[in-house]
């Protein structure tokens, strides 16, 4: 009655694999372009972007992303917008990084000190000139580690997206579970697929702060 | 903006007229009257607190001051974008902890400036950084990155890269208070070359055998308020003042 776990369902498997390295490309290119606007509403000097970008992260960070894919899909076609899954996944998960990554690159931008400011404004830089050339590429070495720290995790809640239909990984791990009753076999088949994706990210930024870091 | 203004003297490069500073209710420059000519060096001198780096922050608008008349290098400085831009073009700063870019290089340091203010090529701007850091004893630092280098040597490549852009005035506070010892000599050896060749410079220190080498005034301030203001000679054999008095015994022991 239990179908033996074999090559055809890791190939399944594989197929959620690809579905989740999709959601997480949709929500990190969402997510960063979003996040990169509310990091500049965070530091303009307009007091009222500013404080509406901080209004923003605040919110956002408190809610569950669950809540808030709910949000995006149900709560989206309640209200007569017929939303795709996969359109309400790439809204939320941008909402949701935009949120986390705003706040992170906001504190790199503004954990460079002072005197950086200083030293290039004595120059004559502009402040678009200072900001680009100056204190971007040393924010940049700062924030590499939790960025990638949060990339790593964004990846993981990719699973969540299974609520509104989706069959990631997480997902294909729990059709072939039930249909083997191999739950220990299956799992760790999935996990050991979600480090084959995160791996790669974490040995890339430890590359990349490493060349940053002079 | 008003040209350079002549006076009986000279061109003048620093006019200041009352210039008042605060902090919110704390007054941290009080009427402070003062001219600059071209080629002159000061000595700017007296107690912690005293106002040294908020006046000449104010001088390169890295401060506002609230009210009073300031002229820089023939701009009037004021809350305007152009003003604030003219005169950081035309002054060099010099920071107690250097403040150099750590993720550039030496001479990258010294050739962004000229060009992303000044739009020099890559090449004209290489060529000038060379110059200078060879005018500061580093040519051969250049490709370094400022953390490989001693505080002495990242001092001189501070006043390269301030140089480089070749400013009708140089500021520096306290350029050699974060040194050790040894080195302090080889970065007051180029502020003395510097001077010598007739640069325009203010310079916050308590060398006082810096002051008395080069300066064509000293000045003591205390309070926010210029207390008092000539030549170093006269300033160390005979203070005017109990304040200046007392401060003098202190640092020369
Ligand atoms: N950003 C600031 N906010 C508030 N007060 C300030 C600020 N900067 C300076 N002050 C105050 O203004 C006064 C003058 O400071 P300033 O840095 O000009 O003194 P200084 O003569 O350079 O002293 P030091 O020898 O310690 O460098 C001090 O009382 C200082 O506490
Ligand atoms: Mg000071």
């Amino acid at each position: 009655m239990f179908q033996q776990y074999s090559l055809a369902h890791v190939q399944f498997m594989l197929t959620g694999l690809g579905w989740t390295v999709t959601l997480a490309l949709i929500a990190l290119v969402g997510g960063s372009i979003a996040g990169s606007v509310l990091t500049l509403m965070r530091v303009s000097s307009n007091a009222i972007l500013s404080r509406i970008a901080q209004f923003y992260i605040f919110v956002v960070q408190g809610t569950p992303l669950l809540v808030t894919l709910f949000i995006a899909y149900f709560g989206a076609s309640y209200v007569g917008f017929a939303v795709q899954p996969l359109v309400a996944i790439a809204v939320a998960f941008s909402f949701y990084a935009a949120a986390f990554l705003g706040d992170i690159w906001r504190g790199a931008i503004q954990s460079v000190p002072g005197g950086q400011h200083e030293g290039a404004h004595a120059l004559g830089l502009s402040r678009v000139a200072a900001m680009r050339y100056i204190i971007i590429p040393q924010a940049i070495r700062i924030a590499t580690p939790p960025t990638v720290g949060f990339f790593v995790q964004l990846i993981k809640n990719t699973s969540l997206a299974s609520v509104v239909g989706i069959v990631e990984l997480t997902r294909t791990a729990q059709i072939v579970s039930n249909a083997t009753f191999k739950p220990l076999e299956v799992y760790l088949t999935a996990a050991l697929f979600y480090f084959l994706v995160c791996f790669p990210i974490t040995l890339f930024s430890r590359r990349l702060e490493k060349r940053l870091n002079v | 903006m008003s040209s350079i203004e002549r006076t009986a003297a000279g061109i003048s490069v620093v006019r200041a007229s009352q210039v008042c500073k605060y902090y919110g209710g704390f007054q941290a420059l009080d009427h402070i009257d003062l001219n600059v000519e071209k080629g002159e060096t000061i000595v700017v001198c007296g107690p912690s607190g005293s106002g040294k780096s908020t006046l000449i922050r104010c001088l390169n608008a890295l401060e506002r001051h609230q009210s009073g008349k300031l002229t820089v290098c023939g701009v009037e400085v004021n809350d305007s974008r152009q003003s604030v831009d003219a005169v950081r073009r035309k002054t060099g700063m010099v920071f107690q902890n250097f403040n150099l870019f750590p993720h550039m290089t030496v001479i990258e340091n010294c050739m962004i400036a000229p060009m992303k203010v000044r739009g020099m090529s890559r090449d004209q701007a290489r060529a000038t950084a060379e110059r200078f850091l060879a005018r500061v004893h580093i040519p051969e630092q250049a490709d370094k990155y400022p953390a490989q280098l001693s505080g002495g040597q990242q001092q001189r490549v501070a006043i390269a890269r301030a140089l480089s852009m070749s400013p009708e005035l140089m500021l520096f506070d306290e350029p050699t208070s974060a040194l050790d010892p040894e080195m302090v000599r080889e970065v007051l050896d180029t502020m003395v070359e510097l001077a010598k060749e007739g640069s325009t410079m203010i310079c916050v220190t308590h060398e006082m055998n810096f002051a008395r080498q080069v300066a064509d005034r000293v000045i003591f301030m205390d309070r926010g308020s210029i207390v008092e203001s000539g030549a170093p000679e006269a300033f160390f054999a005979r203070p005017e003042t109990e304040r200046a008095r007392e401060f003098l015994a202190q640092i020369l022991n």
